[in-house]
C-alpha cells in the first residue's frame, strides 16, 4: 500500500519536475530523479503518504466530478454576475449549521472546497461532521440543503473505506 | 483564427468578470459577502484567462502544462485562503449582515438529515 503511494507520489513529481524545468540532458533529468527521490523519502519520513498526502484512489472517479463542479461554478458565477450588476443587489444572505453525512475527512475537505468555489456559498467552519456555510442567498442556501452536491461527493469514493 | 478568436473572447470574459467581483466587493455589504464576489475573481475571472492564454500557446507545448498547473493550483489554494480569510473575521468577532426570519432548519430536517 505505502508502496505504491511512494512510487505514484515520485511519478507525479517527476512529471511536475519536468514540466517546470523543461530540461532534457541526461544529467538534469538525474539530477530531477534525485531530487524526486529525496521527496518522496521526506514524505515518507514525515509520515504524510496517508490517503490524504496522496488520494490515489479517487484519481479516476474525481475527474467527471470535476466537469460537474465546473459546469456549476459557470452557472453560479453568471447567477452572481447578474446580481451584482442589477440596481437592486438583491441578496439575502444567510448563514446555517449543517450536519454532513459524509465519514472520512477527505470527502469532507471535497465538500468544504466544492461549496467555497461556487461563488453563492462559502463554508466558514467545518469541524467533525459539522458545517457552517454562509450563503449569499437563500435560494443557494436551500440548494445546499437539497444535498445534491453531498451525494455526488459521496460517490466519488464510495465503496472506499479509510 | 479561430483560436484567436476563441481565446479573445475567454480573455475577455475573464476581465470582465474580474471588473464585476471588484464592483460586488464595493457594493455588497459585509465582509463574508464580500468574498463571495472574492471567490469569483479567484476561480472564474483568473480561470478564464489562464484559459484564454492556454489557446495562445500555439500547440501542445511546456507552456501549455505550465498554464494547466497554474489553473490547478488556483482551484486547489482559493478555497483554502477564503476559508482562512472568513475564519479569521470570524474569529476578531465581526458579525454577519443575515437576512431576517429565515427558517432554514425546518427544510433540512424534511430532507433527513441526522438529529443532532
Amino acid at each position: 500500500m505505502n508502496l505504491r503511494r511512494s512510487v505514484t507520489l515520485w511519478i507525479i513529481l517527476y512529471i511536475f519536475w519536468y514540466i517546470l524545468s523543461g530540461y532534457h540532458t541526461p544529467l538534469l533529468l538525474t539530477f530531477g530523479a534525485i531530487a524526486c527521490t529525496i521527496s518522496v523519502w521526506i514524505a515518507h519520513r514525515m509520515d504524510v503518504l496517508d490517503q490524504e498526502g496522496n488520494p490515489i484512489h479517487l484519481t479516476l472517479k474525481i475527474i467527471p466530478y470535476w466537469f460537474w463542479l465546473g459546469g456549476e461554478i459557470i452557472k453560479a458565477n453568471f447567477e452572481l454576475a447578474k446580481m451584482l450588476l442589477s440596481p437592486k443587489l438583491e441578496i439575502s444572505p444567510v448563514m446555517f449549521k449543517m450536519k454532513t453525512e459524509l465519514t472520512n475527512e477527505l470527502d469532507r475537505v471535497i465538500y468544504a472546497n466544492s461549496l467555497t468555489l461556487t461563488p453563492i456559498t462559502i463554508t466558514v467552519e467545518q469541524e467533525g461532521d459539522e458545517l457552517e456555510v454562509h450563503a449569499l442567498t437563500v435560494k443557494a442556501a436551500q440548494d445546499i440543503l437539497g444535498r445534491d452536491m453531498e451525494r455526488r461527493v459521496k460517490n466519488i469514493n464510495d465503496g472506499w473505506e479509510g | 483564427m479561430i483560436l484567436d478568436v476563441l481565446s479573445w473572447i475567454f480573455l475577455l470574459l475573464g476581465g470582465a468578470f474580474v471588473i464585476i467581483g471588484a464592483i460586488g466587493m464595493l457594493r455588497l455589504p459585509d465582509v463574508f459577502s464580500r468574498s463571495h464576489a472574492a471567490g469569483m475573481v479567484d476561480t472564474f475571472g483568473a480561470g478564464m484567462i489562464v484559459l484564454g492564454l492556454m489557446l495562445q500557446t500555439g500547440g501542445i507545448n511546456l507552456i501549455l502544462f505550465k498554464l494547466v498547473l497554474i489553473l490547478f493550483f488556483i482551484f486547489f489554494t482559493s478555497p483554502a485562503a477564503n476559508y482562512a480569510l472568513v475564519r479569521a473575521a470570524l474569529a476578531d468577532g465581526a458579525k454577519p449582515i443575515l437576512k431576517e426570519g429565515v427558517d432554514l432548519q425546518s427544510s433540512e430536517k424534511e430532507e433527513g438529515a441526522k438529529p443532532l
